[in-house]
C-alpha cells in the first residue's frame, strides 16, 4: 500500500511532470488563462492517464514489442475522443474553450512517457495510481498558473471577482500580460524555482561554468 | 514481454484486437452523446443570436428568450420570404447540394465560400407589428477556417445592432481576438449601406478608426497581427450584404414587401 501512497504522490512534487521532467508545457500555456478551464483540463488529463495506464498495463505481456508504441497511442487516442465527447456532450462552454487543446491530449508527453515507462513493467492497480499521480502533478502546476494568471490578469478566481478592477471602478488595474500564454512560461519558471528551493537534488549541476568577463569591450 | 509475443501472427491478431475493441468504444460514446451534443449546438446557436441581437437576460432561460424571435427563410435571389423549405432545413448542408445550394464563381466570391444556399433563415424580432430587429447568418473565410457567425440590424435596415462569431478556428490572441468583446462593441451603432446606396460600405481599417474620417461610421478597428482574418471579415461583410447575398431582401424588406 505505501507503493501505492508513493506513486501517487511522488509525481505531485518531488518529480513532477511539468516541473522536473519538463514535459507538457506547450498545453500548460493554453489553457491556464483561467482557473475554469484549468481543472477542466486537469480532469480531462487526469482521466486519460490513469485510463491509459489501465489498460495498456493490463494487455502489457501481450503486445508485442515491436508495435508497442502504436497499441499505446491506439489507447490513448481512443481515451481521449472519449473524454472529448464526453466535455462536448455535459460541459459544452468549457469545451468550446478548450477548444483543439483536448484533442491535443494525445500528443502530451505525460501520457505516452507514462505508458512507456511505467504501464509496461506493473500490474493495473499501480499503473492505474501512477497515472492519477501524474495527471495531478500535471494538474498542479495548471491550477497554480491558472490562479496567478486569473487573479492577477483578470483580478478574478472561477470567474467571481476578487480583485474590483479599474475598469468597473475598481481599484485593481489588470495586467494584461497575464493573459497572454507567454507569462505562463514566466509563472512555471517560478513554479520550477520554488520547487527546487524545497527539493534541492532536483538543481542540475551545471553543464559548463561561465569563464569570468575580462575584456573590456567597447560601448 | 516474452519473445513469442513477436511472432508476424500475434502481432496481426493483438493489433487487430485492440482496435476492434477501440474502435467500438470510440464510436459507442460518439452515437450515445450525439443528441446531447447537437442539442447543445442548437441551444449555443440560440444564445448566439441572442447575444448578436442584444438580448441578454439571465433570469430567462434561452428557450423562453428565443420564443420571441420568429425564423424566416429567404430566398436570395428574388430576396422575398419563402415558405418552400424542406423540413428540417440546414443551410450549411444545403450550400453544397445540387437542388438546393449553388456554386460562386470566383468573380462574386469575395469570402471565399465557394458554396452558397440558395435559401437562408433569417431571425426577426417584431414589436406591435412592427420589425425591431433583423438578425443575419453570415459565414466566410479568414485565416485558417471558415468564420461562421450572426449580424443583427436595427429596423432601419442598416444600423448595426450587433456582430459575433459562434464558430472559427483563428489563431486564439490574433484572429480569435472576433471574439473579443471590447472588440465586438465597436459594431453596435455603424451603418452597413452609405446612405441611398445598396452597396455595403461597412468594413474593418488597418489600426483604429479615426472619428474625424466621414467614413467613420462604416469602419471598425482592424484586428492587431491578425490582417488575414480581420480582411475575412470584411470580406464577408461585404459578400453577405452586397447583391448576392442580403441586399435584394433589405431593399425589399425596406419597401414595404418580402
Amino acid at each position: 500500500m505505501s507503493q501505492a501512497k508513493e506513486v501517487l504522490s511522488n509525481p505531485v512534487f518531488k518529480n513532477n511532470p511539468i516541473g522536473l521532467q519538463v514535459l507538457g508545457v506547450c498545453s500548460a500555456l493554453a489553457v491556464t488563462s483561467n482557473l475554469n478551464t484549468a481543472m477542466v483540463m486537469t480532469m480531462a488529463v487526469i482521466a486519460v492517464t490513469a485510463f491509459s495506464n489501465l489498460f495498456v498495463s493490463i494487455i502489457r505481456n501481450q503486445i508485442p514489442s515491436s508495435v508497442r508504441i502504436i497499441c499505446q497511442m491506439t489507447i490513448i487516442a481512443s481515451l481521449v475522443i472519449v473524454v472529448d465527447q464526453i466535455l462536448k456532450a455535459f460541459a459544452y462552454d468549457v469545451s468550446k474553450q478548450l477548444s483543439v487543446f483536448v484533442g491535443l491530449i494525445i500528443t502530451n508527453c505525460i501520457v505516452m512517457g507514462r505508458a512507456e515507462a511505467f504501464a509496461m513493467k506493473n500490474p493495473p492497480g499501480i499503473s492505474f495510481m501512477d497515472g492519477i499521480g501524474n495527471g495531478l502533478g500535471y494538474g498542479v502546476v495548471l491550477v497554480f498558473v491558472g490562479f496567478l494568471r486569473e487573479l492577477f490578469g483578470a483580478g478574478k478566481l472561477f470567474g467571481y471577482e476578487v480583485l474590483p478592477l479599474v475598469n468597473d471602478g475598481g481599484w485593481y488595474l489588470a495586467n494584461g500580460m497575464m493573459l497572454l500564454p507567454p507569462s505562463a512560461f514566466f509563472i512555471i519558471g517560478m513554479f520550477i524555482w520554488l520547487v527546487r528551493t524545497f527539493y534541492k537534488d532536483q538543481v542540475e549541476a551545471p553543464e559548463f561554468e561561465l569563464a569570468k568577463n575580462s575584456k573590456k569591450e567597447a560601448v | 514481454m516474452s519473445a513469442n509475443n513477436d511472432t508476424i501472427g500475434r502481432t496481426i491478431t493483438v493489433t487487430v484486437l485492440l482496435c476492434v475493441v477501440c474502435s467500438v468504444i470510440v464510436s459507442a460514446a460518439a452515437v450515445l452523446l450525439k443528441p446531447k451534443q447537437l442539442a447543445n449546438k442548437d441551444l449555443d446557436r440560440k444564445s448566439n443570436i441572442l447575444t448578436a441581437a442584444g438580448i441578454v437576460d439571465a433570469n430567462k432561460s434561452v428557450e423562453e428568450l428565443f420564443s420571441k424571435i420568429t425564423t424566416k427563410y429567404v430566398d436570395l435571389e428574388t430576396g422575398k420570404f419563402t415558405t418552400d423549405v424542406p423540413a428540417k432545413y440546414d443551410a450549411k448542408k444545403a450550400a453544397k447540394d445540387p437542388v438546393l445550394g449553388k456554386v460562386l464563381t470566383k468573380d462574386v466570391d469575395i469570402a471565399s465560400i465557394k458554396y452558397q444556399a440558395k435559401i437562408m433563415p433569417v431571425y426577426m424580432v417584431e414589436k406591435d407589428g412592427k420589425l425591431e430587429k433583423v438578425i443575419l447568418p453570415v459565414h466566410g473565410y479568414g485565416l485558417w477556417s471558415t468564420l461562421y457567425g450572426f449580424l443583427a440590424l436595427e429596423g432601419d435596415l442598416n444600423t448595426v445592432i450587433g456582430f459575433g462569431f459562434y464558430s472559427h478556428a483563428e489563431t486564439p490572441g490574433l484572429g480569435g481576438e472576433v471574439d473579443n468583446p471590447n472588440w465586438k462593441a465597436l459594431w453596435p451603432g455603424k451603418a452597413v449601406y452609405p446612405e441611398g446606396s445598396m452597396e455595403p460600405a461597412l468594413g474593418l481599417v488597418k489600426g483604429s478608426v479615426d472619428t474625424s474620417n466621414p467614413n467613420a461610421k462604416h469602419q471598425i478597428d482592424g484586428l492587431a497581427g491578425a490582417t488575414l482574418t480581420a480582411n475575412g471579415v470584411t470580406n464577408l461583410v461585404q459578400f453577405w450584404m452586397g447583391a448576392n447575398g442580403y441586399a435584394p431582401f433589405l431593399a425589399n424588406l425596406k419597401a414595404g414587401g418580402a
